[in-house]
């Protein structure tokens, strides 16, 4: 009952029918990361909630493993609409992208193999790296004492990238090691 | 059966999957190239390549690789192992998490992973950048898209992959 309340004040239930809908809008008009989308639709588009508890819904996706926007359709979905809304929600996220995305892939299967095709997708890898290696850059720059804990970054990519060690083992020990760090840290303050 | 296979392979991998299916792509070249030879380097490539191109939720990367793996039973396991395990968790688990919020713990694991997250994205763009083989118009490409995704903010990514495409087919990369 306490959290139906807190979210009378915000906007009506949306239904099921609007957790798909809702979803699959978000899903289909992100490229390369949705989440600034499920931002605007959950916040500024729908009001199914506030920017505070989108934050602290948020902090908890990114905290677990997983695909993050999964991870926040399944936690809207299951606020609104119990075990059903948060299977309702994550489809609806993930069925219009992944029929174009299928669509993709037969495509690459016909004609993959063309000179031009190989050319482009050369060209779009290149691209996506320069992506990925921006990405890394701006999140590296978010990290408070990074004289501490951008070692760990270091590391990391020495172990998974450098020396190919399995990454189940290597996060385990990576976040034993910084995660105590920054445990000592917070003691300290 | 390489289905079922695929499904626990990826299952796992979800388990540590931390910074979402980005930071997930040198452990899943390790998995699906290296230890089962199940793609080529080539191919690997490519499928990042379609999945940066197409709408979606990053995660949808495995999906492309679970298809060229084993068909669309192969794509909708792979999928669904990505995105049960935690879904399942997140699902038992918010209620409680909402009490736990601001203890000491809890602040020292979200700032633990972060660093290990930006070491696995920068894992992630070397290996591929690797297996693709890139020669030096290429990696001027990356350098030039590194410098206009950080200076040109308001500018959407999907405008410099479309220039990549684009000087790719000209046979510039």
């Amino acid at each position: 009952m306490e959290t139906l309340l807190a979210v009378s004040e915000t906007s009506q239930r949306p239904d099921l029918r609007a957790l798909f809908l809702g979803f699959s809008s978000v899903g289909l008009s992100g490229f390369g990361g949705v989440l600034p989308f499920a931002r605007r639709m959950l916040v500024d588009e729908r009001r199914w909630m506030s920017a505070e508890e989108f934050n602290a819904q948020l902090g908890l996706c990114q905290f677990l493993p997983g695909p993050n926007v999964v991870n926040l359709a399944v936690v809207v979905g299951k606020r609104y609409r119990g075990l059903a809304g948060a299977i309702v929600a994550p489809l609806g996220l993930l069925a219009g992208p992944l029929v174009v995305v299928l669509l993709l892939a037969l495509l690459y299967d016909r004609y993959g193999s063309l000179p031009a095709a190989q050319a482009m997708l050369r060209g779009v890898a290149a691209v996506g790296v320069g992506l990925l290696f921006a990405m890394a850059w701006r999140m590296a720059v978010a990290i408070r004492d990074k004289w501490l804990f951008l070692p760990f970054s270091a590391l990391t990519a020495a172990a998974i990238a450098g020396l190919r060690w399995p990454m189940p083992s290597v996060m385990v020990a990576g976040l034993a090691l910084a995660g105590g760090l920054a445990y000592w840290r917070l003691g300290r303050k | 059966m390489i289905v079922i296979q695929l499904f626990l392979e990826f299952a796992l991998l979800s388990l540590v999957a931390f910074g979402g299916a980005t930071a997930l792509l040198p452990e899943m070249h390790r998995v699906v190239v290296d230890n089962h030879h199940w793609l080529d380097d080539t191919t690997f490539t490519h499928l990042y390549a379609i999945a940066q191109a197409a709408p979606g939720p990053n995660v949808l990367v495995v999906t492309l690789v679970g298809w060229e793996v084993a068909g669309l039973a192969g794509a909708l396991s792979a999928t669904l192992a990505m995105c049960l395990p935690m879904s399942v968790l997140i699902y038992l688990l918010i209620d409680r998490w909402e009490s736990f919020s601001g203890r000491r713990w809890q602040k020292a694991i979200s700032l633990g992973v972060a660093p290990l997250a930006v070491g696995l994205v920068f894992s992630g763009a070397t290996l591929i950048a690797q297996a693709a083989g890139f020669g030096w118009p290429a990696y001027a490409l990356v350098a030039a898209t590194v410098a206009a995704n950080l200076r040109l903010k308001k500018v959407h990514p999907l405008w410099f992959i479309g220039v990549g495409a684009a000087l790719g087919v000209l046979g510039l990369v």
